[in-house]
């Protein structure tokens, strides 16, 4: 109870003496402003890159493996330049796996390249040709929205079928069904047996929907002379991923006939490998946000201090004379600390109203959206920031000597 | 028992290598009900002694025992309770808050005091009312005249039902119409049971009060108590 009057009292004060100076509590909160705009917009930026993030990985399957020529990540161009010697993976090395490995759930061989599609007078440009089996549909992570997906008799050759991406279906057939059309895949006909359902777009990059499927026996009969395959092998599940590893590698590494000792000349990729690459991206993120976030609310936190300062020097008297009538230290200390923590938290509001818009921009690269939990740190970091600045201006005013105080003109 | 008992109090200042004795083993007793004016020239001690009854500062030898508690060698909060529950000050420059109306300075001791705030209101209304002020209790300080303020300042003492009233020089910034006003309502809380203690150096102020204690150099240079009313007659 007791507490609860003091305090009320030290809000009434505080907010008077805020107040009452405007412009001074304005200018000095300038810093906590910068602070709290950069803290919302940093967190907002890294929760909206998740976001997209981890919608565009889940294009890639956590429990696949994917078997290719090149790693996901080279690091230097001397590695860029060894890897980019390697030999291709070649059909019989496809096949090979296939047949012998045991403790994959599906094996899809693909290849890829960019064509022009066309439907009557209507074109796509540069759409993604995949080639690659009825597997695909196991390892790929996408369903089927209309019509159906490749078989496997069609797979290796046969007849020119293809399963189109949700994309590429609306922009080539507008509102007709494109099931049974038929299409020009960089000028050889195709027909449609089937469109995908859409899958948004692979970190902001590129759609995964601009896309065509065909037989991979199609594709390398008409799009490439020496195709470099790599091979999607989706384990059993989570626990037995690095099993399956093991098995594919080895399994590589004798259809390549690579001697022991000698290092592999293929990369086996998988999805973790983005999202540790991402998790460096945002740490750093993170780091430099801090960074100028603690440096700008350094400097406000000077500004605060001084004010109170000057706040608790130009109101000794009224120390003094709350003092004579019985407030005790706590009591004191506490309404300076409150005025502190108020300026403050002004700032951070004030913060929050600038970053609010700023996040409407961050909305058009990534599906970014200010959010409590951001809004509750900002608020709680500027509060903090004004209780550590307020601290020693408000313990000296607690310690005056009330004779003294009163003494002051 | 006295209210206010000072055995052999000195207060001295350090100042640089110079000691200053504001007051010198001074001993006094003051009763409930007493009405007290302390007189003397400017730089006797007449602060520092009421700052020392006032608890708002402690003696550096002797004693001070108020309602027979010793209270020379309580900590600053300690000290802050009593002055809450005891002692009512008026000051010779009002002191009111400036920010606050007339209510809310009078309300002030309760606050600290841990009152709620119905109750406050009401307590700090009966104060103003008591001093004639019933129609000036949403007026900030510098809506209102110097013998207006100092009546909020008194009113603000009595609040808290203390057991003493100091007064510093409490007509020092009034003209002398209005200090002549003070004084009579000074003289009714008296005639009501106050305790009061006012330090004046005007003569005609302190013939109101029935014992004068005369300061000099940190010394009681006299205590003269007189049949008040016979003397004023
Ligand atoms: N805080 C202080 N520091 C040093 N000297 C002081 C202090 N307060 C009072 N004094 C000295 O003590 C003496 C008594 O002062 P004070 O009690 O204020 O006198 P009065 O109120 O009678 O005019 C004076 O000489 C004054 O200079
Ligand atoms: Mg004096």
């Amino acid at each position: 109870m007791h507490w609860w009057i003091e305090l009320r009292e030290g809000l009434r004060i505080a907010w008077d003496a805020t107040r009452a100076n405007k412009m001074r509590a304005g200018l000095t909160t300038l810093g906590i402003v910068i602070g709290i705009v950069t803290v919302t917009l940093m967190g907002t930026a890294i929760q909206g890159l998740k976001r997209g993030f981890n919608q565009s990985i889940s294009a890639l399957g956590s429990d696949v493996l994917y078997l290719e020529r090149y790693s996901w990540f080279i690091n230097s161009h001397e590695e860029w330049i060894r890897q980019n010697r390697r030999r291709e993976i070649t059909w019989d090395q496809v096949r090979g796996l296939q047949r012998q490995i045991t403790s994959a759930r599906a094996v899809a061989p693909t290849v890829n390249t960019a064509r022009p599609v066309k439907y009557k007078n209507r074109s796509a440009s540069s759409v993604m040709v995949i080639g690659t089996t009825d597997q695909a549909l196991y390892t790929g992570g996408t369903s089927v929205a209309n019509g159906r997906f490749l078989t496997a008799g069609e797979a290796e050759g046969g007849r020119p079928v293809c399963v189109l991406g949700a994309q590429t279906a609306t922009n080539l057939f507008r509102g007709e069904s494109p099931v049974g059309a038929r299409v020009y895949v960089g000028g050889y006909p195709f027909d449609v047996v089937g469109v995908l359902e859409p899958q948004g777009e692979f970190l902001g990059a590129f759609s995964l929907d601009n896309q065509v499927i065909v037989p991979i026996g199609q594709f390398t009969s008409l799009f490439t002379q020496r195709p470099d395959y790599a091979i999607h092998i989706k384990a059993r599940d989570m626990d037995s991923l690095e099993d399956t590893r093991e098995e594919a590698r080895g399994i590589m590494r004798k259809l390549r006939r690579l001697a022991p000792g000698q290092d592999d000349d293929f990369a086996i990729n998988q999805q973790d490998q983005f999202i540790k690459t991402f998790d460096k991206i945002t740490g750093t993120i993170a780091t430099v946000g801090i960074f100028i976030t603690g440096l700008s609310l350094f400097v406000g936190g000077i500004g605060i201090m001084n004010i109170m300062f000057v706040s608790v020097a130009e109101r000794t008297k009224e120390i003094g004379v709350r003092k004579a009538i019985g407030a005790k230290r706590r009591a004191i200390l506490v309404q300076f600390l409150l005025e502190a923590a108020m300026i403050c938290l002004l700032g951070g509001l004030l913060g929050l109203a600038i970053a609010a818009p700023g996040t409407l921009l961050l909305r058009k690269v990534m599906p970014a959206t200010i959010s409590l939990s951001i809004v509750g740190l900002a608020l709680l970091v500027s509060l903090l920031t004004g209780v550590l600045a307020g601290f020693l201006p408000a313990w000296r005013a607690a310690r005056m000597n009330p004779v003294d105080a009163l003494r002051n003109e | 028992m006295s209210l206010i008992r000072l055995s052999r109090v000195s207060r001295r200042y350090q100042m640089g290598t110079e000691t200053i004795h504001a007051l010198r083993e001074v001993s006094i007793e003051v009763g409930r009900a007493e009405y007290v004016a302390i007189m003397g020239p400017s730089g006797s001690g007449k602060s520092t002694l009421m700052n020392l009854i006032g608890c708002l500062d402690t003696p550096s030898s002797g004693t001070y025992e108020l309602n027979g508690t010793n209270v020379s060698d309580m900590d600053d909060n300690e000290l802050a309770e009593v002055r809450n529950k005891e002692i009512g000050f008026v000051f010779q420059t009002f002191n009111l808050l400036p920010r606050a109306n007339a209510l809310h300075n009078v309300e002030l001791p309760l606050v600290y005091a841990g009152i709620p705030s119905e109750e406050r209101r009401q307590l700090a209304l009966e104060a103003l009312t008591n001093v004639g002020l019933a129609d000036r209790v949403n007026h900030k300080p510098t809506e209102m005249s110097g013998g207006q303020r100092q009546r909020v300042a008194v009113a603000r003492a009595l609040v808290n039902r203390p057991s003493i009233l100091l007064a510093d020089e409490p007509t020092g910034n009034l003209d002398s119409k209005t200090g002549a006003e003070i004084m009579s309502l000074f003289e009714a809380l008296a005639d009501q049971g106050h305790t009061i203690i006012v330090v004046t150096h005007e003569e005609e102020i302190a013939r109101h009060a029935r014992r004068i204690l005369r300061i000099r150099d940190g010394l009681i240079a006299s205590d003269e108590r007189a049949d008040s009313h016979a003397l004023v007659d």
